[in-house]
């Protein structure tokens, strides 16, 4: 086994070279370039996780926006809702109140009309009166040739009125 | 390789052979640049060209890239789940760890022999995974002593023990907390070797089924063939396999050094 059959002459030749080539490996590689690729790695991981953050929170604020949109939305909804009540109240309050002109006045029409029908009762009764006082004259004149006049003609007739 | 012997040497392939300076020394010490040292440069050199093609720094990554940081952050996660958020920190350890292991132990499954050249794989060689193992365990022995003192003792008690227990119990933590960097480095390489040698040994019956005639080609050399192939596939699993384990098991320690129980 030249292993441990070279070991005394070429021992210290193994040991010199592996610390010359793994010291080479390990502070030029090893301390001088991989703490670069970790850099890289690390840039890399913080670029991702940055851009990762920065659409959270530009999602944050469209929900946001979107939020204030529908609150704001509603409200126009909620005031549009308010005129429209609003119209139709004053609408409703304007179409009762010429209701209630309307039927006032036919109620002093009505009320007219009654009192014209009352005061032309009251003069056909007058006339009615002037009829049968003149009818009563004349048929005491024709059935007994006396006159009377026409007082008694009237009283006669009114009382015949009231009791007929 | 060894085939102009007429027989295959499932060994040779962990020879270490000086390929220039062989009389290099420091303090005595010699240090030629073997074939161990140029795969590890090998290593090296194409781990900083993988992570370099993925330094573009893009904000949308592409395929280089991605593949770079899938890698980091693998290793990243692993941390994570094993010891939290102070795991970060021991990132360029692990992943270099991770990444030198993987590549030294998928280069060395290439198949450069059919171009004429010599495959190494360095860890399967036990004074590397030795070193690395022994680096690890500073790590975590620096790392519990810094953060708790003494009190880093008290990792050898577990939660819960029974006073009259304690003392066995402590023995007994004791040593498995020593034998940790044994078990890391002898897992990496024995699992290296293992595989590489079935495949030096099949590749034999290969060459020797063909060389006896028709009879043992059919019998030997083909099945042998069909095995070799299986076993590759199941030995870039292990390439990946033990990297991992290594690194896991790393961070797990860590994890140990940095929270106790």
């Amino acid at each position: 086994m030249p292993q441990i059959a070279q070991l005394a002459e070429t021992y210290s030749s193994q040991i010199f070279w592996l610390l010359v080539f793994f010291g080479v490996t390990f502070f030029l590689i090893g301390r001088g370039m991989v703490p670069k690729v970790m850099e890289t790695v690390g840039m890399r991981d913080k670029q991702i996780a940055d851009d990762l953050a920065a659409a959270q929170a530009a999602r944050d604020a469209a929900d946001e926006q979107e939020e204030t949109w529908r609150e704001r939305e509603s409200a126009n909804r909620a005031k549009a809702q308010g005129l429209i009540a609003e119209a139709k109240a004053k609408a409703a309050k304007t179409s009762e109140a010429k209701l209630a002109a309307a039927q006032e006045r036919f109620d002093t029409q009505l009320e007219a009309a009654q009192s014209e029908i009352e005061a032309a009762r009251t003069s056909a009764m007058a006339e009615i009166e002037d009829v049968a006082t003149e009818a009563a004259q004349d048929i005491v004149n024709r059935l007994t040739g006396t006159t009377v006049d026409k007082r008694t003609a009237r009283s006669a007739v009114k009382k015949a009125l009231v009791n007929g | 390789m060894a085939a102009d012997a007429g027989k295959v040497d499932p060994m040779q392939q962990f020879q270490i052979e000086p390929l220039i300076g062989e009389a290099w020394e420091i303090g005595g010490f010699n240090i030629a640049f073997t074939n161990s040292a140029l795969w590890m440069a090998v290593t090296t050199l194409l781990l900083w060209a993988f992570v370099f093609g993925g330094m573009k720094r893009e904000l949308v990554p592409g395929r280089w890239q991605m593949a770079v940081e899938s890698f980091t952050g693998f290793i990243d996660d692993m941390l994570e789940a094993n010891i939290g958020k102070e795991g970060r920190k021991y990132l360029p350890y692990i992943f270099s760890l991770f990444m030198f292991i993987l590549f030294g132990n998928l280069l060395g499954l290439l198949p450069v022999g059919l171009v004429g050249l010599h495959p190494f794989t360095f860890t399967s060689h036990f004074t590397i995974t030795g070193v690395l193992a022994i680096i690890s365990f500073s790590i975590v022995l620096i790392v519990g002593f810094w953060k708790h003192g003494f009190h880093f003792f008290s990792l050898f008690v577990p939660h819960g023990t029974p006073a009259p227990m304690i003392p066995a119990i402590a023995l007994i933590e004791f040593f498995s907390f020593l034998i940790r960097p044994f078990s890391l480095a002898l897992r990496l390489f024995v699992a290296m070797m293992a595989g590489h040698v079935l495949l030096k040994v099949l590749s034999s019956f290969v060459m020797d089924g063909l060389n006896y005639g028709i009879g043992t080609s059919l019998m030997v050399a083909i099945p042998s063939f069909a095995l070799m192939i299986a076993i590759s596939a199941l030995e870039i699993l292990v390439a990946g396999i033990q990297a991992y384990v290594f690194a896991l098991l790393t961070s797990l320690y860590i994890n140990d050094a940095e929270h106790l129980h």
